[in-house]
């Protein structure tokens, strides 16, 4: 039992010296971190901001110069203890509301974020008028069409009455 | 009422239409606005490429001027050199940032092509393009004399463009 715990103990020491040498791998560029979430939050950084460059790739997939200055721009201002807001931030004062993914929601954009919803709401209340149509009952006769519609039978039955006397004779 | 509904589908159609038609000619859509526009330019502190001596932000003001990021490396920096000899030689002060480049190159350029330039930096390791949001070269920037950038062009700088900035330019204090 207790040598099962030293073993634990030395696979958790491994595990540690292991982290301390790891770095995120990002475009083949090494970034060496101390802390292993720091590696996560790194790459997460790298992915939700965009090389204004090559406009449809993240700072991880592009090979412009420029998302290569951001990255590492983006590790100097992590060691440097910014949050993931003010990275964010900072970027955005510089290169516009275009380097992140996640647009902010101003009025400018709220067609941006509401639209979809919008237009959801929309056809549902249209889905609902249609099947309101279908379902609707026919409106009950008069007196006047039952009457009619009486009158249309009986010349119907004195019709084929009529045909089946002239079949047989 | 229920006819109506069936035509809702062709109305969107339109209107997505039309949005589309709208910015299907649009040049400039790879073109970002620059959320620098009316901020100061940043502060900095390097050595001119041509001197060796130290220039900082103070030496931008004073008059209105123009900022121009260029490289050696860039084709469209060559295209617009000669346009920018010209602006020079009306009196217009331009200032250079040599922009991720080799000093040797940039300064051979330069004896080769003309400098429009009163003095460049060397960007080398781009750390002052990426504080002015540059993404590519060139890139020209408008300041006013008290070193508040105005305007930027992504491109490209000649006399249809400047036809179109000039009065913007000449309108700075």
């Amino acid at each position: 039992m207790m040598r099962y715990e030293y073993r634990h103990w030395l696979a958790g020491l491994l595990l540690l010296l292991g982290a301390v040498s790891a770095h995120a791998v990002v475009n083949g560029y090494k970034y060496p971190f101390d802390d292993p979430d720091d590696i996560a939050r790194f790459q997460h950084l790298a992915e939700e901001l965009r090389c204004p460059k090559c406009q449809n790739q993240n700072l991880a997939d592009s090979n412009a110069p420029v998302a290569g200055d951001m990255r590492d721009k983006v590790y100097e201002l992590m060691n440097n203890g910014q949050t993931d807001e003010q990275i964010i931030d900072y970027l955005v004062a510089r290169y516009g509301d275009f380097v992140h993914y996640k647009p902010p929601v101003r009025a400018e954009t709220y067609v941006l974020w509401f639209g979809p919803l919008l237009a959801f709401l929309l056809g549902l209340l249209i889905l609902r008028q249609m099947r309101r149509n279908q379902k609707a009952a026919p409106a009950p006769l008069t007196a006047e069409e039952r009457q009619q519609l009486e009158q249309l039978k009986a010349a119907v039955s004195a019709d084929s009455s009529n045909d089946q006397k002239a079949n047989n004779s | 009422m229920n006819r109506f509904i069936l035509f809702v589908p062709l109305v969107g159609f339109t209107i997505l239409a039309g949005l589309f038609f709208l910015t299907i000619d649009r040049k400039d859509k790879d073109v970002l606005p620059s959320p620098l526009v009316g901020q100061p330019f940043p502060e900095f502190e390097m050595v001119s490429l041509e001197t060796g001596e130290v220039v900082t932000r103070d030496d931008l003001l004073g008059k209105r001027a123009l900022v121009n990021v260029w490289a050696t490396w860039c084709p469209t920096c060559k295209a617009e050199h000669s346009f920018l000899n010209l602006l020079a030689a009306e009196g217009i002060r331009i200032y250079g940032i040599n922009y991720k480049d080799e000093e040797r190159k940039a300064i051979q350029w330069l004896a080769s092509y003309g400098n429009p330039y009163r003095w460049n930096l060397s960007d080398t390791n781009g750390q002052l393009g990426l504080e002015l949001g540059v993404y590519g070269a060139p890139e020209t920037f408008l300041l006013d004399s008290r070193g508040i950038i105005r305007g930027r062009h992504v491109g490209d700088l000649n006399a249809r463009v400047w036809s179109t900035l000039e009065p913007e330019f000449e309108s700075l204090p």
